[in-house]
């Protein structure tokens, strides 16, 4: 290794010197002149494989025939290919057949898992348990309904957008009731009171307005929300009873629902994914706790 | 007679920048432009003050010493200040609640990060690369800094471009143009002062009593030409109107992104790099009293590492919109710069050789062989990190931020404090720092600050990225991109500490440097400008 001693006491220096700074004439390090030409040649090699070099109109392609986009595109065609098969059965058996099938509902379960981490997780959260203004989908209080059909027909047209192709997104609107001036501030306060009558575990702010919310409830709530306040589901009308409340159940959160109104809005997931994952994400959402 | 055209210039500046005040279309650009107006009233008030005084030329034969004292200063407060906002983030990063709510939109962390690199990169080693330039360049060339009090207009020039960035992001001023945030008329500003500063560097190597231009100064000026080339490129926008902040960049889509990135990469080159080794050429050798280990090595990794680097900026946008060509380039150039940059380190570290022992004892010797070392390990990964198949797995994940700061804190950090310790006591004329104890103290903080720092960031950076692409057997992905947050947060602390760590160090090293200027016994003066033989 050590052909010469260390010398670089006797080379002696360039003869300058700057405020006492002297430099010595030193060669370049043998290690680190042919790693220099090392990694030239390696540059070279991989210049000539790979595209690189620019010209006139194109660049040079490499040998290798690499491109970026034809290695995503390719890794894509792979596995569509290899899990073919696997889609095109989820795409067309009957829904309800799903998990009755080991093989298909286990592969539904990890692709579904897979979309939802990817597409639905920004707002109904990692775990599937909301936060407000976006369901828990772990629960068993469905909007829609919880059936594996009507979370399928929720997830491919959306609620309340105005994208889905079919028009077919779920659709359904409560009146302001304050801000257009259908009810008296008064009477709103007595709605939201007797509505906290309802929940079990809630407590109305003021008891003595129930009873005169009894009847502005009658008149004007009763219609989508029922009589005994469980909600219509055809309608997407919230069920009052069960104390699972999607925009807050206290005094403040219902005065604001009743006087303006809550418009919640979901994609239409037809135009982004294919059937069989979005029969995927739907067996997933139901298998989830409140599948029904 | 020049300061009554002085006068009325200044008093038109400032009757200009109160106008557009007046008429701004927006808050950060009628705060910038009231900060103008207060800088043209405090320049006219100090040029009345002096006018019909006798006017004391300066004596040739004496460096110009001012002007680096008050870099030197900058430098440190600037330091402090940019580490803090940096401890901020991290730990905002870490617990989201500090974004709080009364601080919306102006301390949030989106408004505070930009804030952060600027004060870093900009405000603390922009101040140390035109201080010690200015020393570096008079000492070496035996001559007194040229243009007179041009020197000063580039300091104060310079803070404030720094104040009317760092108000602008703040208040919402950006081009979104990482490390090139300012608006265009601060850009238009630091033209001028940068340029300024171009003359003064020239004009000093012009007029120098010295053979030949010492190796330090090629890699100075290398730094301020290619910095101004770089600025006008990148900065190029047409602003929407004269009295508002916002402009429209003149390139667009993957033309801006590749113009942005041969700049971001070429700021860490030049900026950074380039201009660092200036630094290190001088102090190293000046510290450890050994002549420089190889001339040769020199010119050869000089020329070497200016001709790459500039080439290297599209491994930045790996796997984007880029064309694969370009990508491909910016992946080989960056592999062939690795000896280049390793020059610098070979050379610095070998000048050491014979005086190893000065370890032990002179711990800012110990300072700046951690900054040179940490120099060699950043150029190794940056090559590393630039290949196409290691980029796939480390883009966009906590890897890059560990290798900007092991960088940063550890080469650009470490070689700075060692200068200013150097710097202080020969400026202010003291025998010695007042306490090497407190050095050793910052050195260890320091250290092991940024090895808290680089270590967790390695650890998330390669988890997160892991993560990302985990899939099961069908090719299922298996994280949401929430786990991997979840996943990081105990290294946000660890990364945290260590910025708090690297603070304490930097708190320390200001107490130290005031206390030998307070209290360090004092000396004769030695700037007279006489060649070196």
């Amino acid at each position: 290794m050590a052909k010469q001693p260390n010398k670089k006491q006797e080379v002696g220096t360039t003869g300058h010197s700057w405020d006492g700074i002297e430099e010595l004439n030193n060669p370049l390090p043998r290690w680190w002149l042919w790693t220099f030409y090392i990694c030239i040649v390696y540059a070279i090699g991989y210049s000539i494989a790979y595209p690189a070099w620019p010209g006139i109109n194109k660049a040079t392609a490499g040998f290798l025939g690499f491109s970026t986009r034809g290695q995503v595109a390719e890794e894509i065609a792979a596995v569509e290919t290899k899990l073919a098969p696997m889609n095109d059965k989820l795409a067309s058996v009957e829904l309800a057949s799903i998990s009755g099938d080991a093989e298909l509902n286990g592969f539904a379960q990890s692709a579904g898992a897979a979309v939802f981490k990817t597409w639905c997780a920004q707002c109904h959260g990692d775990g599937a348990a909301g936060a407000k203004g976006y369901p828990n989908l772990l629960d068993d209080d469905w909007l829609w309904g919880g059936a594996i059909e009507d979370i399928h027909f929720t997830i491919t047209h959306g609620i309340r957008n105005e994208d889905d192709p079919e028009g077919e997104a779920r659709y359904s609107e409560m009146p302001a009731f304050g801000r257009d001036e259908i009810l008296e501030k008064e009477e709103i306060a007595q709605v939201v009171s007797y509505v906290m009558s309802l929940a079990p575990g809630s407590t109305p702010a003021d008891a003595s307005m129930v009873e005169a919310g009894a009847v502005v409830y009658e008149d004007n709530c009763a219609a989508c929300h029922m009589e005994d306040g469980t909600g219509d589901r055809m309608q997407g009308a919230p069920n009052l009873t069960d104390a699972i409340w999607l925009y807050g159940g206290d005094y403040d959160a219902l005065m604001e629902t009743v006087t303006n109104a809550r418009y919640g809005v979901m994609p239409n997931w037809n135009t982004r994914l294919s059937e069989a994952e979005i029969r995927a994400v739907a067996t997933y959402v139901h298998s989830l706790g409140g599948g029904e | 007679m020049s300061n009554y055209i002085k006068l009325i210039v200044l008093g038109l500046v400032a009757l200009m920048a109160l106008i557009a005040a007046g008429n701004a279309r927006d808050l950060a650009y009628q705060v910038n432009a009231l900060t103008a107006a207060l800088a043209a009233v405090a320049y006219f008030l100090y040029t009345l003050r002096r006018t019909g005084e006798p006017v004391v030329a300066a004596d040739q034969t004496q460096y110009m010493d001012g002007v680096v004292r008050a870099g030197v200063i900058a430098t440190a407060l600037w330091g402090v200040v940019g580490f803090l906002v940096g401890v901020i983030i991290a730990f905002q990063l870490a617990f989201p609640q500090l974004n709080f709510d009364w601080a919306q939109g102006y301390a949030n962390f989106g408004r505070l990060r930009p804030l952060h690199t600027s004060a870093v990169i900009f405000a603390f080693g922009g101040n140390a690369l035109i201080g010690t330039s200015f020393y570096v360049v008079q000492r070496t060339s035996a001559a007194r800094l040229w243009g007179g009090n041009l020197a000063w207009f580039v300091f104060w020039g310079y803070q404030l471009f720094i104040v009317l960035a760092a108000t602008g992001y703040l208040l919402g001023a950006t081009q979104s143009k990482e490390y090139a945030e300012p608006e265009w008329y601060v850009d238009l500003w630091l033209t001028v002062i940068w340029l300024s500063y171009l003359a003064v560097f020239i004009g000093t190597l012009v007029k120098r009593k010295e053979k030949h231009i010492y190796v330090a100064n090629w890699f100075y000026l290398s730094f301020i030409i290619t910095v101004a080339m770089l600025h006008v490129v990148n900065n190029l926008s047409i602003p929407v109107s004269v009295f508002g902040s916002k402009s429209v960049q003149v390139f667009s889509g993957v033309q801006d992104a590749m113009t942005q990135w041969w700049y971001g990469h070429n700021a860490v080159g030049f900026f950074l790099t380039a201009g660092f080794l200036g630094m290190m050429y001088y102090f190293v050798p000046k510290q450890a009293e050994r002549p420089v280990y190889s001339y040769k090595l020199s010119i050869i990794h000089f020329w070497a590492l200016i001709f790459i680097y500039i080439w290297a900026g599209p491994h930045h946008l790996h796997y984007t919109a880029l064309p694969d060509w370009a990508s491909t380039l910016g992946m080989v150039f960056s592999i062939v710069l690795w000896m280049p940059s390793w020059g610098g380190m070979i050379n610095g570290l070998m000048t050491l050789s014979g005086a190893w022992d000065k370890l032990r004892t002179d711990p800012i010797i110990r300072m700046m062989v951690i900054s040179v070392g940490f120099y060699g390990m950043s150029t190794f990964e940056g090559p590393m990190m630039s290949i196409r198949a290691v980029n796939s797995l480390s883009h966009y994940t906590d890897w890059t931020i560990g290798h900007v700061h092991s960088g940063a804190l550890g080469w650009n950090g470490m070689i700075t404090f060692g200068a200013l310790y150097f710097l202080v006591p020969k400026l202010w004329n003291r025998e010695r720092l007042y306490s090497l104890s407190l050095v050793s103290w910052h050195f260890w903080l320091a250290t092991i600050g940024i090895i808290l720092y680089a270590a967790s960031m390695w650890v998330t950076g390669i988890m997160e990225g892991l993560m990302w692409r985990e899939v099961d057997a069908n090719g299922f992905l298996v994280n949401s991109f929430a786990d991997t947050v979840a996943a990081k947060f105990p290294m946000y602390v660890v990364r945290g500490t260590g910025g708090l760590l690297f603070l304490s160090g930097a708190i320390i090293m200001c107490y130290n440097l005031y206390m030998t200027v307070k209290r360090s016994p004092a000396v004769e003066a030695t700037n007279v400008t006489v060649p070196a033989e």
